[in-house]
């Protein structure tokens, strides 16, 4: 047993003791550094005859190269250890509960306004806004419903004191871009409505948007099938089944009225209305100066509550108005 | 407007179904809101007669009736005094079954086993009368289902009628519509004028003829007042909704659902003299047949005797000339009266009668004598009398014309898009009472008397159209000549707020835009709030100036729901009259309470406060192109003074946010700090696409300066003297410690600043920056007091 090996040997022993990089570290200096002792060795070698050099040089080289190995291997143990031991720290339950901000929602009328506006959006329709309050001219008068008619009647007018009004329905806004702007014309009023009615199935303030299409040649076809694609893209079914049926507004001739029947587990509802429309009636497009004889066209209404409780299945309409954040955070989409 | 299936079909003969009759009137505008059945079932309730009458040996209001039901006899025990010998009745053997009484068994009445029981029509569910048990008529068959007797197994359709089709108040305009869906005629019932018996007669004079241009009234003397209304009017009208009152009342009501011809009796001997149809005195005092009294404006309708107001014209009579249990001498009345008239009368009068509704959507006006001719035949029937002659006064001039309409074939297809052919359009419009004069391209259509809403073109084309039906226009997406905007939509901002406040935690509400006087002068006291003429309650009562009221109460509403951390906002318009000019302007509205971040496991929780609100309110302004408003101290009357502050863009204040005033929460019983903010969305800001800048790739230096300045110095006041004297270089400026206390005296307050500096071109020398720091102190110096911490 020469001295290389006896060092050797020593440090081996060190490298499998060392519990720590920073061991292995001393021992590498102490062992193969510039005054390490197997490198002291290598210096004395020159002393002996030179017939035994060969052969102990290569016996400490040999000693040097395989305690380098040892030691990059208990290296590569030792940082695996000490990664294990990270992983073991920093181990936690994914399962608790995030942190941050939880999102609040909007209000589900809202959301549905959002899905009306961007259904007629894409189909080439602009979004026209109108005061609340309204003159009877705008309200009533421009949209062939003089003081004495039946449906003024009908429509429970809330007064201010000097004689305005809150607008009982969008349709004035109709009024307003066509005072504005010449046909060809794309738009959809959505917004406030106020009727003076307040029980379980009437609230005193409710949204609706109004719409309409002007252009030479628009014909019925052209409105079934601006409200056809409407209704199937808004309820998200091709098994919706809607009929049009005669009805009467003052401000179209002829007029519709659109039920559709919704398809569930049980089978189909009955059928629900859900819009009224018509052709632009003449005396409409007179008052704001359009010739209904180059021009014509349609207009819809539709409310928005009624929409949404078909959308979400709720049935009380008068939690729209309660803002219960329980009923609020339900709805998302 | 409901009528039953038996009516209809007595006068068309159509094959449909009850089903297929309620679609086709549906799909043709006469929408069937329901379908019932037009009596309940009774199983076990047949015609029979009494043929005995004995008292009960042990009761003295009771009686023994021996009955005959077609097949054998039995006993049963009755306490109706109608029950006599003779009288055919509605009994009830053991085993039927009544609507309220539920199954009748055979029991012991005070020793007497009575076999089943004699009903009254209430008993029965068909109508309200429990005085005695049905009387029905001599022919009766004993033995027949009462179902079967009265014809029960029928359907009542209860027809929502748009206001356009007046003409369908009746069973003969509905008839009509049915008649030309099934492609058959109607069989119309005949009525023979009756001829005068005598001479008498009232002087009716017409001094509103614009109002009345048209009457029609006859005289009939000694009737028989001890007659009673026969079980098949009565049954009519019950199922038409209409309740049975006294053989002449119940006859004219008959006529009015049978033709649409509003009809009134009055008691002869309570008229004076003569009839005058006039327009109201001023002031004028009429008592009406339910017993309320009105005084009439001046010029409102009236029948008129040669004293005083009679009856309330095409509304209702008047209680004095009202027909009664001792009335044997009855004026008929059938006349037409304006629509716009009685429209007017009817809204101010707040009276709206099944008359008036129908002469506010027009009555034919060519049905006057035949409804006078049908009543008096009817009401001979019932109650015999001699008729005077029917006397008819009318002023021609006034009675509406139906003046032919200019009609183009072609232009159905062009508005329906389309392909009816001439010859149908033709069959349609005559099927329908329309008579068409055709003149190659260009028609003239005259409509019926009867309807009111036929006057241009395109009501011709809705006629075509809904008897075709609409199910037959084609379903084409338009095209689209119309240019779609190319501006970005107004309401872009609006979405980008609503998304940032969801975001932050914020639920949007919808609260109502009226709100209480007292709340809009706390919340906005300058402004004039627009009050509601007719508002639904004190709490509705002026449009809002603010949308904070609404929310704080939402924000109770879930408070009071155990609801502890609230955060809603609003977007929606507020009103004001400010300095005479009125506004309508939308904003945008929040308000928080409750824990700053939602309760962690890992971190401690913490209240809400000013700070937090300010946050979301700058998000909200930088996202709607005000990323340059001031937040600028500030007082508002429901607000915490020392924690107010303005939203300001351009020197304009756009909005208020703070704390809500304790005394304001005090009000509104809320404990716990709540934060409000509120803007005007239509004080646009510009939102445009950004314009890049140059990004430096040298080094930035960061300097720390802990200054003192005086207590009442604002953060913004020292930033800005920072901004303006620090020079091109300062790329950012943080406020990162605000320290009063120990080490500093009492009325100053220490701020630590971090300065950013970073050059574009080069990187910066410490000589540089130095020179910076020492200018901006200099100037923290001269412009606030401020001095370096030691």
């Amino acid at each position: 047993m020469n001295d290389a090996d006896n060092i050797a040997a020593e440090a081996q022993r060190a490298v499998a003791d060392a519990d720590s990089l920073a061991s292995l570290d001393d021992i590498r200096v102490r062992y193969l550094g510039k005054k390490g002792r197997l490198t002291e060795l290598l210096k004395t070698l020159g002393k002996l005859p030179a017939s035994e050099r060969p052969a102990a040089g290569q016996a400490v080289n040999l000693a040097k190269a395989t305690l380098s190995t040892a030691l990059d291997e208990r290296r590569e143990g030792l940082e695996r250890q000490r990664l294990e031991q990270v992983l073991r720290d920093e181990h936690i339950d994914v399962t608790l509960p995030s942190r941050g901000q939880r999102a609040g929602s909007a209000h589900p009328v809202s959301l549905v306004l959002s899905r009306i506006e961007s259904i007629f959006r894409h189909a080439g329709f602009e979004v026209a806004q109108g005061p609340e309050i309204e003159d009877e001219a705008h309200n009533f008068e421009a949209l062939n419903i003089p003081a004495h008619h039946p449906a003024r009647a009908m429509h429970d007018t809330f007064y201010l004191e000097d004689g305005r009004l809150l607008r009982t329905h969008t349709s004035p806004v109709q009024i307003r871009v066509m005072e504005q702007r010449k046909p060809p014309l794309r738009i959809i009023a959505p917004g406030r409505v106020y009727r003076c009615d307040y029980d379980q199935t009437h609230s005193p303030m409710f949204h609706q948007v109004e719409g309409l299409l002007l252009d030479d040649g628009v014909t019925m076809a052209d409105l079934k099938g601006t409200l056809d694609h409407f209704l199937t893209c808004f309820f998200e079914r091709d098994d919706l089944q809607i009929r049009y049926r005669p009805s009467y507004f003052p401000f179209t001739e002829p007029s519709m009225e659109v039920d559709i029947k919704l398809k569930s587990a049980h089978g189909y509802s009955d059928w629900l209305e859900v819009m009224g429309c018509g052709m632009v009636h003449p005396n409409v497009l007179a008052n704001v100066d359009i010739d209904s004889e180059s021009c014509s066209g349609f207009a819809f209404g539709l409310g928005v509550e009624r929409l949404a409780m078909l959308r979400y299945g709720i049935s009380d309409l008068r939690l729209f108005y309660e803002n219960d954040i329980a009923f609020l955070r339900q709805f998302r989409i | 407007m409901k009528i039953n299936e038996n009516w209809l079909r007595e006068w068309v003969d159509t094959p449909l179904s009850v089903t297929e009759i309620g679609e086709r009137l549906t799909l043709a505008g006469l929408e069937v809101e329901e379908i019932s059945p037009a009596g309940p079932q009774l199983p076990g309730v047949v015609v029979a007669h009494i043929v005995a009458v004995a008292p009960h040996p042990d009761a003295d209001r009771l009686q023994v009736c021996r009955v005959f039901d077609g097949s054998a006899e039995h006993d049963v025990v009755c306490g109706a005094s109608n029950a006599q010998v003779g009288l055919r009745t509605a009994y009830a053997c053991p085993g039927a079954v009544l609507p309220e009484a539920g199954e009748i068994k055979l029991s012991e009445i005070r020793g007497v086993t009575s076999r089943g029981m004699l009903c009254s029509a209430a008993e029965l569910g068909l109508g309200e009368d429990a005085a005695g048990i049905m009387a029905l008529p001599e022919e009766a068959i004993a033995g027949t289902t009462l179902v079967e007797h009265l014809l029960l197994d029928d359907v009542v359709f209860d027809i929502g009628l748009t206001p356009n089709r007046g003409d369908c108040f009746s069973a003969i305009g509905i008839a009509r519509d049915l008649a030309v869906l099934s492609d058959l005629q109607m069989k119309e019932p005949q009525v023979t004028p009756i001829s005068a018996s005598n001479d008498n007669q009232l002087a009716i004079s017409l001094s509103d003829p614009e109002g009345c241009p048209r009457y029609a009234g006859r005289v009939v003397n000694g009737i028989n007042n001890h007659a009673v209304t026969p079980l098949w009017m009565q049954e009519r009208l019950r199922r038409c909704g209409v309740r049975s009152i006294h053989p002449v009342v119940d006859v004219t009501n008959y006529v009015m659902l049978e033709l649409g011809q509003p009809m009134h009796a009055f008691d002869l001997q309570q008229l004076n003299k003569s009839i005058e149809v006039r327009g109201a005195h001023e002031n004028e005092e009429l008592v009406l047949l339910d017993g309320q009294s009105v005084t009439l404006e001046s010029g409102t309708l009236v029948i008129a005797d040669t004293s005083s107001a009679v009856a309330l014209a095409g509304v209702m009579g008047g209680e004095a000339s009202a027909v009664t249990s001792a009335t044997t001498d009855v004026f008929l009345e059938s006349a037409y009266f304006d629509p716009i008239r009685l429209a007017g009368v009817a809204r101010r009068y707040r009276l709206h009668t099944d008359a008036s509704l129908r002469f506010e959507r027009g009555v034919d006006p060519t049905m006057q004598v035949r409804a006078l001719e049908r009543a008096t035949a009817l009401l001979q029937q019932i109650c015999g009398g001699s008729a005077g002659p029917a006397v008819l006064v009318e002023q021609e001039e006034f009675v509406p014309l139906r003046p032919a309409v200019a009609f183009r074939p072609a232009s159905v297809n062009r508005l329906l898009g389309t392909s009816i052919s001439d010859q149908r359009i033709h069959e349609v419009l005559c099927l329908l009472g329309m008579n068409v004069d055709e003149r190659e391209a260009n028609w003239h259509v005259t409509p019926p008397a009867f309807r009111f809403d036929i006057s241009i073109e395109p009501d011709l084309i809705e006629e075509v159209a809904r008897i075709v039906g609409y199910d037959s226009i084609p379903v084409i997406l338009p095209r689209a000549d119309a240019r779609p905007a190319t501006t970005v939509p107004d309401n872009d901002a609006e979405h980008r707020m609503r998304n940032a406040l969801v975001e932050r935690g914020y639920f949007e509400a919808i609260t109502y835009s009226f709100v209480a006087l007292e709340q809009a002068r706390q919340f906005h006291p300058d402004a004039l709030v627009t009050p509601l003429a007719n508002p639904i309650s004190s709490d509705m009562a002026v449009m809002r100036p603010s949308l904070w009221p609404g929310l704080i109460k939402a924000a109770c509403h879930n408070l009071n729901r155990q609801q502890e951390d609230v955060r809603l906002f609003e977007i929606g318009l507020a009103f004001a009259d400010l300095d005479g000019t009125f506004s309508q302007h939308k904003h945008i509205a929040g308000l928080r309470s409750g824990a700053a971040v939602a309760a962690h496991w890992d971190a401690p929780t913490r209240e809400s406060d000013f700070f937090d609100l300010k946050h979301d309110v700058e998000q909200l302004l930088s996202g709607c192109g005000h990323d340059c408003a001031a937040i600028v101290a500030a007082q508002h009357p429901a607000l915490q003074p020392g924690q107010t502050a303005a939203i300001v863009v351009n020197e304009e204040t756009i909005g208020y946010l703070g704390a809500l005033h304790p005394a304001v929460a005090q009000q509104y019983d809320i404990v716990k700090p709540l934060f409000l903010f509120e803007l005007n969305l239509e004080v646009s800001g510009t939102i445009s696409a950004p314009q890049f800048r140059p990004i430096s790739r040298f080094p930035a230096v960061r300097r720390d300066l802990n200054i003192v300045v005086g207590a009442d110095v604002s953060a913004d006041e020292c930033l800005e003297v920072v901004r303006g004297s620090a020079g091109e270089h300062l790329r950012d400026l943080q406020l990162f410690d605000v320290y009063r206390g120990q080490g500093i005296d009492s009325d100053k307050k220490s701020l630590t600043l971090g300065l950013i500096f970073q050059d574009v071109s080069s990187t910066l020398t410490d000589d540089e920056v130095e020179a910076v720091v020492a200018r901006v102190l200099r100037s923290l110096h001269e412009l606030v007091g401020g001095l370096l911490r030691e």
